[in-house]
Protein backbone atom coordinates (compact mmCIF):
# COMPACT_ATOMS: atom_id res chain seq x y z
CA UNK A 1 0.00 0.00 0.00
CA UNK A 2 3.05 2.42 0.57
CA UNK A 3 4.64 1.91 -2.13
CA UNK A 4 1.57 2.20 -4.06
CA UNK A 5 1.11 5.07 -2.42
CA UNK A 6 4.44 6.45 -3.03
CA UNK A 7 4.36 5.24 -6.63
CA UNK A 8 0.62 7.04 -7.64
CA UNK A 9 1.96 10.54 -5.78
CA UNK A 10 4.82 10.58 -7.65
CA UNK A 11 2.92 9.88 -11.34
CA UNK A 12 0.10 12.62 -10.35
CA UNK A 13 2.57 15.11 -9.27
CA UNK A 14 4.26 14.44 -12.59
CA UNK A 15 1.07 14.78 -14.37
CA UNK A 16 0.03 17.95 -12.49
CA UNK A 17 3.39 19.14 -13.65
CA UNK A 18 2.71 18.39 -17.11
CA UNK A 19 4.03 15.20 -17.74
CA UNK A 20 1.85 13.46 -20.18
CA UNK A 21 2.89 9.78 -19.69
CA UNK A 22 3.02 9.58 -16.03
CA UNK A 23 -0.34 10.94 -16.25
CA UNK A 24 -1.59 8.44 -18.10
CA UNK A 25 0.03 5.73 -16.51
CA UNK A 26 -1.53 7.25 -13.39
CA UNK A 27 -5.09 7.04 -14.96
CA UNK A 28 -4.45 2.98 -16.52
CA UNK A 29 -3.84 2.24 -12.91
CA UNK A 30 -6.68 3.56 -11.16
CA UNK A 31 -8.82 2.89 -13.33
CA UNK A 32 -7.59 -1.17 -12.87
CA UNK A 33 -8.06 -0.16 -9.27
CA UNK A 34 -11.44 1.62 -8.95
CA UNK A 35 -12.88 -1.19 -11.66
CA UNK A 36 -12.31 -3.87 -8.88
CA UNK A 37 -13.51 -1.53 -5.88
CA UNK A 38 -16.82 -0.25 -7.93
CA UNK A 39 -17.17 -4.03 -9.29
CA UNK A 40 -16.94 -4.94 -5.64
CA UNK A 41 -19.45 -2.33 -4.16
CA UNK A 42 -21.64 -2.37 -6.80
CA UNK A 43 -22.71 -6.17 -6.15
CA UNK A 44 -22.54 -5.51 -2.49
CA UNK A 45 -25.51 -2.67 -3.30
CA UNK A 46 -27.33 -5.40 -4.80
CA UNK A 47 -26.86 -3.62 -8.34
CA UNK A 48 -24.78 -5.31 -11.21
CA UNK A 49 -21.50 -5.10 -12.41
CA UNK A 50 -22.31 -3.62 -15.69
CA UNK A 51 -22.69 -0.31 -13.87
CA UNK A 52 -19.22 -0.23 -12.65
CA UNK A 53 -17.65 0.98 -16.32
CA UNK A 54 -20.29 4.05 -16.21
CA UNK A 55 -18.88 4.92 -12.62
CA UNK A 56 -15.48 4.43 -13.04
CA UNK A 57 -15.73 6.76 -16.59
CA UNK A 58 -17.67 9.49 -14.22
CA UNK A 59 -14.81 9.31 -11.16
CA UNK A 60 -11.91 9.43 -14.27
CA UNK A 61 -13.52 12.62 -15.19
CA UNK A 62 -14.12 14.29 -12.06
CA UNK A 63 -10.47 13.27 -11.00
CA UNK A 64 -9.29 14.86 -14.26
CA UNK A 65 -11.29 18.48 -14.26
CA UNK A 66 -10.78 18.13 -10.02
CA UNK A 67 -7.25 17.52 -10.16
CA UNK A 68 -6.31 20.99 -9.25
CA UNK A 69 -7.36 20.02 -5.84
CA UNK A 70 -5.17 17.26 -4.96
CA UNK A 71 -2.96 19.22 -2.45
CA UNK A 72 0.96 17.89 -2.99
CA UNK A 73 1.78 18.04 0.69
CA UNK A 74 -0.83 15.16 1.54
CA UNK A 75 -1.08 12.05 0.83
CA UNK A 76 -2.46 10.93 -2.81
CA UNK A 77 -4.44 7.59 -2.13
CA UNK A 78 -7.01 9.31 0.61
CA UNK A 79 -7.33 11.72 -2.15
CA UNK A 80 -8.41 9.57 -4.83
CA UNK A 81 -10.52 6.99 -2.34
CA UNK A 82 -12.59 10.27 -1.06
CA UNK A 83 -13.41 11.07 -4.33
CA UNK A 84 -14.17 7.81 -5.37
CA UNK A 85 -16.50 6.55 -2.08
CA UNK A 86 -18.19 10.33 -2.77
CA UNK A 87 -19.13 9.20 -6.36
CA UNK A 88 -20.33 5.96 -5.30
CA UNK A 89 -22.94 7.23 -2.55
CA UNK A 90 -23.84 10.40 -5.28
CA UNK A 91 -24.38 7.64 -7.93
CA UNK A 92 -25.92 4.89 -5.96
CA UNK A 93 -28.33 7.42 -4.67
CA UNK A 94 -29.19 9.54 -8.17
CA UNK A 95 -29.75 6.11 -9.54
CA UNK A 96 -31.97 4.40 -6.72
CA UNK A 97 -35.10 4.96 -8.43
CA UNK A 98 -34.64 3.74 -11.51
CA UNK A 99 -32.35 1.19 -11.52
CA UNK A 100 -34.57 -0.22 -8.31
CA UNK A 101 -37.32 -1.34 -10.86
CA UNK A 102 -34.73 -3.61 -12.98
CA UNK A 103 -36.08 -7.10 -13.37
CA UNK A 104 -33.25 -9.44 -12.38
CA UNK A 105 -33.60 -11.06 -15.56
CA UNK A 106 -32.91 -8.14 -17.29
CA UNK A 107 -29.70 -7.15 -14.86
CA UNK A 108 -28.31 -10.66 -15.57
CA UNK A 109 -28.29 -10.28 -19.53
CA UNK A 110 -26.25 -7.11 -19.06
CA UNK A 111 -24.42 -8.32 -16.67
CA UNK A 112 -23.34 -11.04 -18.85
CA UNK A 113 -23.01 -8.58 -21.78
CA UNK A 114 -20.52 -6.38 -19.59
CA UNK A 115 -18.31 -10.11 -19.07
CA UNK A 116 -16.91 -9.82 -22.49
CA UNK A 117 -16.82 -6.42 -22.47
CA UNK A 118 -16.10 -4.86 -19.33
CA UNK A 119 -13.87 -1.63 -20.29
CA UNK A 120 -16.96 -0.25 -22.28
CA UNK A 121 -19.45 1.78 -20.58
CA UNK A 122 -22.92 3.11 -22.07
CA UNK A 123 -21.87 6.36 -22.45
CA UNK A 124 -21.56 7.69 -25.98
CA UNK A 125 -19.46 10.47 -26.23
CA UNK A 126 -20.01 11.06 -29.18
CA UNK A 127 -23.27 12.01 -28.29
CA UNK A 128 -22.44 13.97 -24.83
CA UNK A 129 -19.74 16.53 -27.30
CA UNK A 130 -21.92 16.71 -29.67
CA UNK A 131 -24.16 18.69 -26.84
CA UNK A 132 -21.23 21.37 -26.14
CA UNK A 133 -20.56 24.69 -28.03
CA UNK A 134 -18.93 24.09 -31.24
CA UNK A 135 -15.43 25.97 -29.92
CA UNK A 136 -15.51 23.50 -26.45
CA UNK A 137 -16.06 20.60 -29.42
CA UNK A 138 -13.50 21.90 -31.37
CA UNK A 139 -10.58 22.11 -28.98
CA UNK A 140 -11.22 18.78 -27.14
CA UNK A 141 -11.20 17.68 -30.53
CA UNK A 142 -7.78 18.46 -32.20
CA UNK A 143 -6.14 18.75 -28.73
CA UNK A 144 -7.65 15.46 -26.94
CA UNK A 145 -8.63 13.30 -29.23
CA UNK A 146 -6.26 14.07 -32.26
CA UNK A 147 -3.32 15.54 -29.94
CA UNK A 148 -2.91 18.36 -32.17
CA UNK A 149 -0.67 20.88 -29.81
CA UNK A 150 -2.23 23.63 -28.69
CA UNK A 151 -0.43 25.79 -30.76
CA UNK A 152 -1.71 24.10 -33.84
CA UNK A 153 -5.39 23.66 -33.08
CA UNK A 154 -5.19 27.56 -32.26
CA UNK A 155 -4.30 27.74 -35.55
CA UNK A 156 -6.63 25.85 -37.39
CA UNK A 157 -9.96 26.60 -35.35
CA UNK A 158 -8.94 30.65 -35.39
CA UNK A 159 -8.99 30.77 -31.52
CA UNK A 160 -6.11 32.24 -29.80
CA UNK A 161 -4.34 29.08 -27.52
CA UNK A 162 -5.44 30.56 -23.99
CA UNK A 163 -9.24 30.32 -25.69
CA UNK A 164 -8.05 26.68 -26.70
CA UNK A 165 -6.96 26.15 -23.36
CA UNK A 166 -10.44 27.38 -21.83
CA UNK A 167 -12.48 25.46 -24.06
CA UNK A 168 -11.01 22.38 -23.46
CA UNK A 169 -11.02 22.88 -19.51
CA UNK A 170 -14.73 24.14 -19.47
CA UNK A 171 -15.96 21.41 -22.09
CA UNK A 172 -14.56 18.71 -20.09
CA UNK A 173 -16.06 20.40 -16.66
CA UNK A 174 -18.96 19.99 -18.85
CA UNK A 175 -18.93 16.83 -20.05
CA UNK A 176 -18.08 15.43 -16.19
CA UNK A 177 -21.55 17.50 -15.64
CA UNK A 178 -23.60 15.74 -18.15
CA UNK A 179 -22.02 12.74 -17.21
CA UNK A 180 -24.13 12.95 -14.44
CA UNK A 181 -27.56 12.57 -15.89
CA UNK A 182 -30.99 14.33 -13.73
CA UNK A 183 -28.90 16.41 -11.59
CA UNK A 184 -28.72 20.29 -12.37
CA UNK A 185 -24.89 21.53 -12.52
CA UNK B 1 -16.97 4.45 -24.74
CA UNK B 2 -14.20 2.61 -23.85
CA UNK B 3 -12.49 3.53 -20.54
CA UNK B 4 -9.17 3.56 -22.46
CA UNK B 5 -10.08 5.68 -24.91
CA UNK B 6 -11.13 7.94 -22.10
CA UNK B 7 -8.04 7.72 -20.42
CA UNK B 8 -5.88 8.49 -23.53
CA UNK B 9 -7.98 11.78 -24.16
CA UNK B 10 -7.86 13.39 -20.62
CA UNK B 11 -3.83 12.48 -20.69
CA UNK B 12 -3.24 14.11 -24.41
CA UNK B 13 -1.31 17.36 -23.79
CA UNK B 14 -1.85 17.64 -20.69
CA UNK B 15 -1.55 20.86 -18.97
CA UNK B 16 0.57 22.08 -16.11
CA UNK B 17 -1.82 22.20 -13.69
CA UNK B 18 -1.11 26.35 -11.26
CA UNK B 19 -0.66 25.33 -7.92
CA UNK B 20 -2.54 28.15 -6.21
CA UNK B 21 -5.70 28.03 -8.40
CA UNK B 22 -7.97 26.60 -5.55
CA UNK B 23 -6.62 29.40 -3.43
CA UNK B 24 -7.19 31.84 -5.44
CA UNK B 25 -10.16 31.05 -6.97
CA UNK B 26 -11.72 30.89 -2.92
CA UNK B 27 -9.52 34.39 -1.88
CA UNK B 28 -11.01 35.96 -4.57
CA UNK B 29 -14.86 35.16 -4.45
CA UNK B 30 -14.16 36.53 -0.56
CA UNK B 31 -12.42 39.76 -1.55
CA UNK B 32 -15.05 40.23 -4.17
CA UNK B 33 -17.59 39.61 -1.39
CA UNK B 34 -15.83 41.83 0.71
CA UNK B 35 -16.48 44.36 -1.35
CA UNK B 36 -20.50 43.82 -1.86
CA UNK B 37 -20.46 43.63 2.18
CA UNK B 38 -19.15 47.12 2.52
CA UNK B 39 -20.80 48.74 -0.12
CA UNK B 40 -23.82 47.56 1.53
CA UNK B 41 -22.83 48.63 5.18
CA UNK B 42 -21.32 51.90 4.43
CA UNK B 43 -23.63 53.02 1.26
CA UNK B 44 -26.81 51.26 1.75
CA UNK B 45 -26.95 51.69 5.34
CA UNK B 46 -24.10 54.23 5.62
CA UNK B 47 -21.17 53.79 8.36
CA UNK B 48 -22.05 55.28 11.87
CA UNK B 49 -21.22 58.96 12.32
CA UNK B 50 -20.72 58.80 16.00
CA UNK B 51 -17.65 56.65 15.94
CA UNK B 52 -15.33 59.34 17.20
CA UNK B 53 -17.52 59.71 20.84
CA UNK B 54 -17.13 58.25 23.60
CA UNK B 55 -16.40 53.85 23.77
CA UNK B 56 -17.48 54.00 20.02
CA UNK B 57 -14.00 52.85 18.35
CA UNK B 58 -13.55 50.39 21.32
CA UNK B 59 -17.12 48.72 20.40
CA UNK B 60 -16.14 49.13 16.78
CA UNK B 61 -12.94 47.08 17.23
CA UNK B 62 -14.12 44.68 19.41
CA UNK B 63 -17.23 44.01 17.02
CA UNK B 64 -14.41 43.61 14.70
CA UNK B 65 -12.19 41.58 16.01
CA UNK B 66 -15.37 39.18 17.12
CA UNK B 67 -15.98 38.74 13.39
CA UNK B 68 -12.35 38.47 12.27
CA UNK B 69 -11.94 35.67 14.73
CA UNK B 70 -14.94 33.63 13.49
CA UNK B 71 -14.43 34.69 9.08
CA UNK B 72 -10.52 33.67 9.10
CA UNK B 73 -10.18 30.46 10.91
CA UNK B 74 -13.29 29.40 9.07
CA UNK B 75 -11.96 30.56 6.12
CA UNK B 76 -8.95 28.24 6.36
CA UNK B 77 -11.18 25.07 7.32
CA UNK B 78 -13.25 25.53 4.45
CA UNK B 79 -10.13 25.96 2.26
CA UNK B 80 -9.54 22.53 3.23
CA UNK B 81 -13.16 21.20 3.40
CA UNK B 82 -13.01 22.09 -0.15
CA UNK B 83 -10.82 19.45 -1.05
CA UNK B 84 -11.51 15.70 -0.80
CA UNK B 85 -10.64 13.83 1.99
CA UNK B 86 -11.19 13.17 5.82
CA UNK B 87 -10.41 16.04 8.28
CA UNK B 88 -9.87 15.92 11.81
CA UNK B 89 -12.74 17.37 13.76
CA UNK B 90 -10.30 19.28 15.90
CA UNK B 91 -10.98 22.26 14.17
CA UNK B 92 -14.41 22.42 15.26
CA UNK B 93 -13.44 23.64 18.54
CA UNK B 94 -11.07 26.42 17.25
CA UNK B 95 -14.35 27.44 15.66
CA UNK B 96 -16.72 27.72 18.51
CA UNK B 97 -13.99 29.30 20.71
CA UNK B 98 -15.17 33.38 19.31
CA UNK B 99 -18.56 32.37 20.32
CA UNK B 100 -17.87 31.03 23.42
CA UNK B 101 -15.42 34.27 24.33
CA UNK B 102 -18.33 36.88 23.41
CA UNK B 103 -20.63 34.92 25.41
CA UNK B 104 -18.04 34.93 28.44
CA UNK B 105 -17.61 38.39 28.07
CA UNK B 106 -21.16 39.53 27.35
CA UNK B 107 -21.77 37.66 31.08
CA UNK B 108 -18.69 39.58 32.81
CA UNK B 109 -20.80 43.08 31.64
CA UNK B 110 -24.21 41.71 32.59
CA UNK B 111 -22.58 40.93 35.92
CA UNK B 112 -21.15 44.72 36.37
CA UNK B 113 -24.28 46.11 35.46
CA UNK B 114 -27.31 46.91 37.65
CA UNK B 115 -30.23 44.61 36.55
CA UNK B 116 -32.84 47.54 35.16
CA UNK B 117 -30.02 48.02 32.78
CA UNK B 118 -30.27 44.38 30.72
CA UNK B 119 -32.65 44.40 28.82
CA UNK B 120 -31.75 47.89 26.90
CA UNK B 121 -28.18 45.90 26.81
CA UNK B 122 -29.61 42.79 25.42
CA UNK B 123 -31.94 44.61 22.89
CA UNK B 124 -30.63 48.24 22.01
CA UNK B 125 -32.81 50.23 19.53
CA UNK B 126 -31.52 48.10 16.34
CA UNK B 127 -32.02 44.54 17.06
CA UNK B 128 -34.23 43.92 14.23
CA UNK B 129 -32.50 45.38 12.59
CA UNK B 130 -29.60 43.63 13.19
CA UNK B 131 -30.97 40.47 12.98
CA UNK B 132 -32.43 40.57 9.38
CA UNK B 133 -29.52 43.19 8.09
CA UNK B 134 -26.37 40.80 9.07
CA UNK B 135 -27.82 37.47 6.89
CA UNK B 136 -29.45 39.86 3.91
CA UNK B 137 -26.28 41.24 3.39
CA UNK B 138 -24.83 37.88 3.99
CA UNK B 139 -26.61 36.37 0.92
CA UNK B 140 -24.02 37.97 -1.91
CA UNK B 141 -20.64 36.42 -0.40
CA UNK B 142 -22.56 33.00 0.66
CA UNK B 143 -23.39 32.90 -3.17
CA UNK B 144 -19.58 33.76 -4.52
CA UNK B 145 -18.32 31.24 -1.55
CA UNK B 146 -20.78 28.29 -2.26
CA UNK B 147 -19.16 29.25 -6.45
CA UNK B 148 -16.01 28.96 -5.30
CA UNK B 149 -16.17 25.64 -3.47
CA UNK B 150 -18.17 24.18 -6.18
CA UNK B 151 -15.06 25.28 -8.12
CA UNK B 152 -12.78 22.61 -6.07
CA UNK B 153 -14.29 19.18 -4.91
CA UNK B 154 -15.75 19.14 -1.34
CA UNK B 155 -16.49 15.40 -0.34
CA UNK B 156 -18.32 16.41 2.96
CA UNK B 157 -21.00 18.82 1.72
CA UNK B 158 -23.08 19.65 5.03
CA UNK B 159 -20.10 20.80 6.93
CA UNK B 160 -18.63 22.82 3.37
CA UNK B 161 -21.77 24.35 3.45
CA UNK B 162 -21.67 25.29 6.55
CA UNK B 163 -18.28 26.29 6.71
CA UNK B 164 -19.81 28.75 3.96
CA UNK B 165 -22.41 29.84 5.82
CA UNK B 166 -19.98 30.81 8.75
CA UNK B 167 -17.49 32.51 6.40
CA UNK B 168 -20.26 34.66 4.67
CA UNK B 169 -22.31 35.52 8.14
CA UNK B 170 -18.69 36.36 9.50
CA UNK B 171 -17.76 38.32 6.59
CA UNK B 172 -21.35 40.47 7.03
CA UNK B 173 -21.21 40.80 10.58
CA UNK B 174 -18.18 42.98 10.06
CA UNK B 175 -19.47 45.19 7.36
CA UNK B 176 -22.72 45.48 9.60
CA UNK B 177 -20.94 46.41 12.77
CA UNK B 178 -19.21 49.51 10.58
CA UNK B 179 -23.30 50.87 10.68
CA UNK B 180 -24.56 49.53 14.14
CA UNK B 181 -24.65 51.72 17.03
CA UNK B 182 -25.48 49.01 19.34
CA UNK B 183 -22.55 49.24 21.80
CA UNK B 184 -22.86 46.41 24.26
CA UNK B 185 -21.16 43.19 24.51
CA UNK B 186 -24.56 41.30 25.33
CA UNK B 187 -26.09 42.63 22.02
CA UNK B 188 -22.76 41.72 20.03
CA UNK B 189 -23.37 38.45 21.75
CA UNK B 190 -26.88 37.43 20.67
CA UNK B 191 -27.18 39.53 17.68
CA UNK B 192 -24.08 39.39 16.23
CA UNK B 193 -23.29 36.03 17.17
CA UNK B 194 -26.87 34.52 16.77
CA UNK B 195 -27.40 35.67 13.20
CA UNK B 196 -23.97 34.41 12.06
CA UNK B 197 -24.78 30.76 13.55
CA UNK B 198 -28.11 31.18 11.67
CA UNK B 199 -26.14 31.08 8.55
CA UNK B 200 -23.83 28.77 9.40
CA UNK B 201 -27.19 26.48 10.11
CA UNK B 202 -28.85 28.27 6.46
CA UNK B 203 -25.52 26.90 4.63
CA UNK B 204 -25.51 23.27 6.61
CA UNK B 205 -29.16 22.76 4.94
CA UNK B 206 -28.08 24.41 1.29
CA UNK B 207 -24.84 22.24 1.71
CA UNK B 208 -25.51 19.23 0.02
CA UNK B 209 -28.10 20.95 -2.75
CA UNK B 210 -25.62 23.36 -3.82
CA UNK B 211 -22.49 21.62 -3.54
CA UNK B 212 -22.86 18.86 -5.21
CA UNK B 213 -20.69 17.41 -8.24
Amino acid sequence: MSTNEQELKSLMTAGLDGDAAAYRALLERLSAHLRNYYRGRLARAGRGAFEAEDLLQEVLLAIHTRRHTYDRAELFTPWVHAIARYKLIDYLRRTNASHGDVPIDDAGELAAHADHDGVESSIDLGRMMAQLPVKMQRAIQYVKLDGLSVAEAARRSGMSEAAVKVNIHRGLKALSAAIRPGVAS
Amino acid sequence: MKTDDLVAMLSANVEVVDRRQMLRTLAGAIAVGAVVVLGAALIVLGGRTDIRSGEAPAFLAAKLIFAAAVTVPAFFYLIRLARPGEHRRGWMALLALPFVGIVGLASVSLVQAPAPHWQAMFMGDEWLECLLSIPIIAIVPFALVVWAVRQAAPTHLRRAGALAGLVAGGLSAAGYALHCTADSLPFVAIWYGGTILLCTLAGAVLGPRLLRW
